[in-house]
Parts: structure tokens; C-alpha cells; sequence
């Protein structure tokens, strides 16, 4: 089962300044959201894998969003990220199985390698609530510059019978870090971790 | 002249496929982009303000191209557009009111020869303040199909000593229009209005 996609937006930012110190060059996040269908709206279902493979379908289609809005080759993207948010009529579990079982692969294909785990967040909410997604560097968990998230929110998703499907990735950390960790430079990017 | 201090970007493009009805052949797109600036005025009245409308031309102009970017290149596919300010709570209303020339004029020059008005809002408000920028037909204001509107705003602006300046274009009028009144293949287009 594909997805039945309501609508898309790509959110990117830019930070050029930051406490009066100049960022160069800008930090630069995007956040691709995709609002589909939830095929189990109002009722309970035990078997979820059409939202599995939505989760994969979906998993590339945001990933190279955010790759394309950004405007760099899918190996410069340095961290990401992803969030769903299930309408009323829906439960938490479909974002479970809309994130976790197979989004990540094809997001890890858009980006390029990609060995951390994707840090990821969920909820339940109506129509112009906001979103949380995570960040995390994408090869190497620990990386303390990386650890970040942007904010997603569309004043018409969720309604009761929509999901709301967010992917992150930034080519860049926060603006300023100086709270020492492993850097970008210095990690391996073997185990996901280091 | 004050220099125009930009602080972040944030550009948005949305897609609509739907919104319950029919899929649409060609999916409707509504892109904004937002900067925001120091707002040189904030925390003292200045009775001069109007020499900062000049500063702001080339960020104007900046901003409709990179519109235009997002919807792909061509000037041509924009059929509305929009414009709106959130200023920072050490500013006033009227410190707002200094986007009204140059971020409408530079959309009108960007796309040719636009003779509809640029519709707008503004207001003071702080960090996740969002704002309803008004959309209308680019040639004709009365065109019923394309009067719509963009929710805007940024987690972190304005901060209180900041603006959030924001220009919307749109391809094309409500993904299920069918309320009636002028429609855009009947405009004279002449008189901005009919």
C-alpha cells in the first residue's frame, strides 16, 4: 500500500548570526513533512504493515527532500532526524510502525551512509500542533555539536484520520557549540556511536 | 542608514494534492520565505523611520528570487502572492508597516509586470508567534479562486529587538475552489482589481 499523500512542505533554515557572533558558513536545517492518510483511523487493526512500508515509501521521498532543499550532495548532510504525529482518530502505535520498522534505510540511502540510529519522537495531536523532531549526528551518535531539533507544525495536519510524517537533516551542527564532546572532525562514524 | 542585520532565513514550500476531494493533476504550491532582522528602531520612538524602507529593497528583492527559486525558476508559474511582519515586542506596529514598499514592490518587479495590490498583515509579537499572511491573484485582486493564506512564524523570532519579514507566493488557486466570483481566466487585468 503507498501512500496516500494529503501534502507535503519543506521547511529549511538558515542562521546567520547568532548573538551577535557571525555564523560562516550559516547553519543550515530542513525538515521535509508529509500529511497521508492513516488507513486505520477509527478502528483497531493487529497487522500494521501497510503503514510499515508507507514508512519506507516514506522514509526516501522526505530524506531526498530535505537533501534536494538543502542543495548539497547526500554525503554532506551531517545529522537528521524524524517524528510522526497520529491524528485523533488514530493511535501512538501507528507512528511506531510508520518510524521505526523500515523508514530508516531508505532515509540512511538519501543521505549516505548514515550509521547512528536516527533519533527519533512521537505523539498524538490535532491540526497545528507542534512537532519536536530530534537531531542527532548520523554517523556517529555522540558527536555533542549535532545534538539538536527543529520544529514542525502545519495549521491543518493532523486531522483525525491523517498522520503527519516528518524527516530532518541538517549540513551543519548548532550555531555556537562549546559545550566540548566528541566533534564532527574527530568521529569515526564505524559503530554509530564514535 | 542603519544596515540591515539578518539573523536567520527560513524558506517553506508546500505542496497540496488534496484536501478530501479529487487529486489534483497539478499539485498546488504555496512557497514563503521569512528573514529575520534587527529591528534598528526597537526600544525608543523615532520619529524618522522611513530612510530603513530603502535598506530593506535589496532584501526585498532577495527574498522574490529566492520565491521564485523555490517554485522552480519560472516567474511565470506565480498566480499570488502575500507579505506580512511580526515585529519584536521592543518594537512598534509602525516599525512594520516600512516592509508595505519594499517587499511588495520587489515581488511585483520580480514577476513582470503584477498589478494587483500585495495583500498583508502585520503585528507585534514574540518567539512562535505565527502569523495569517493574506494571499490574493497577482493581476487582479478580485479573483475569488486564489484568495487563501499562509500561517507563518519561527520558534525563536522575533526575539523583542527583532523583525520577521515574510513574502508568500502561490501557483495556482485552492486545490478544490468552487465558491464562485471572478475567475482568473475572465480578468482584464489592467486595474490590479478585475
Amino acid at each position: 500500500m503507498s501512500a496516500n499523500i494529503r501534502k507535503l512542505a519543506v521547511w529549511v533554515e538558515e542562521t546567520h548570526t547568532e548573538m551577535g557572533k557571525t555564523i560562516t558558513p550559516a547553519t543550515r536545517k530542513a525538515v521535509a513533512v508529509a500529511v497521508i492518510a492513516n488507513p486505520f483511523a477509527g478502528r483497531y487493526a493487529e497487522d500494521l504493515s501497510d503503514l510499515i512500508e508507507i514508512g519506507a515509501e516514506l522514509g526516501g521521498l522526505l530524506g531526498a527532500r530535505c537533501v534536494a532543499a538543502l542543495g548539497i550532495e547526500p554525503g554532506q548532510a551531517q545529522s537528521y532526524g524524524k517524528a510522526a504525529m497520529v491524528g485523533e482518530g488514530g493511535e501512538l502505535e501507528h507512528a511506531a510502525a510508520i518510524l521505526h520498522p523500515k523508514l530508516g534505510a531508505p532515509l540512511r540511502a538519501a543521505v549516505e551512509k548514515g550509521a547512528a540510529l536516527v533519533p527519533s519522537s512521537k505523539k498524538m495531536g490535532g491540526p497545528g500542533q507542534v512537532l519536536d523532531v530530534p537531531l542527532g549526528h548520523k554517523d556517529a551518535a555522540y558527536v555533542r555539536s549535532h545534538f539538536d531539533g527543529i520544529e514542525v507544525r502545519l495549521n491543518d495536519a493532523p486531522r483525525a484520520g491523517e498522520i503527519m510524517v516528518a524527516v530532518a537533516v541538517t549540513d551543519s551542527g548548532r550555531p555556537l557549540p562549546r559545550v566540548g564532546g566528541l566533534t564532527h572532525a574527530e568521529a569515526e562514524g564505524k559503530d554509530g556511536l564514535r | 542608514m542603519p544596515e540591515v542585520e539578518i539573523r536567520k532565513f527560513a524558506s517553506v514550500v508546500e505542496e497540496v494534492f488534496h484536501e478530501g476531494g479529487p487529486r489534483a493533476t497539478t499539485p498546488l504550491r504555496r512557497a514563503a520565505v521569512i528573514a529575520v532582522i534587527r529591528n534598528p528602531f526597537a526600544g525608543a520612538y523615532v520619529e524618522d523611520i522611513q530612510p530603513f524602507m530603502e535598506d530593506l529593497k535589496p532584501l526585498g528583492l532577495m527574498m522574490a528570487n529566492r520565491l521564485v527559486d523555490l517554485l522552480g525558476g519560472d516567474p511565470s508559474v506565480v498566480e499570488g502572492y502575500g507579505k506580512g511582519a511580526i515585529v519584536g515586542a521592543a518594537g512598534e506596529l509602525e516599525h512594520g508597516a516600512l516592509w508595505h514598499a519594499p517587499g511588495g514592490y520587489a515581488m511585483r518587479e520580480v514577476l513582470g509586470d503584477a498589478m494587483a495590490i500585495v495583500p498583508s498583515t502585520k503585528k507585534v509579537g514574540g518567539p512562535g508567534t505565527r502569523l495569517d499572511v493574506p494571499i490574493t491573484h497577482i493581476n487582479a485582486s478580485y479573483v475569488r479562486s486564489h484568495f487563501d493564506a499562509m500561517e507563518l512564524g519561527l520558534n525563536d523570532a522575533p526575539r523583542a529587538d527583532e523583525m520577521a519579514l515574510m513574502l508568500v507566493m502561490t501557483t495556482g488557486p485552492r486545490v478544490h475552489n468552487r465558491a464562485g466570483g471572478l475567475a482568473a481566466d475572465k480578468i482584464t487585468g489592467k486595474d490590479g482589481l478585475r
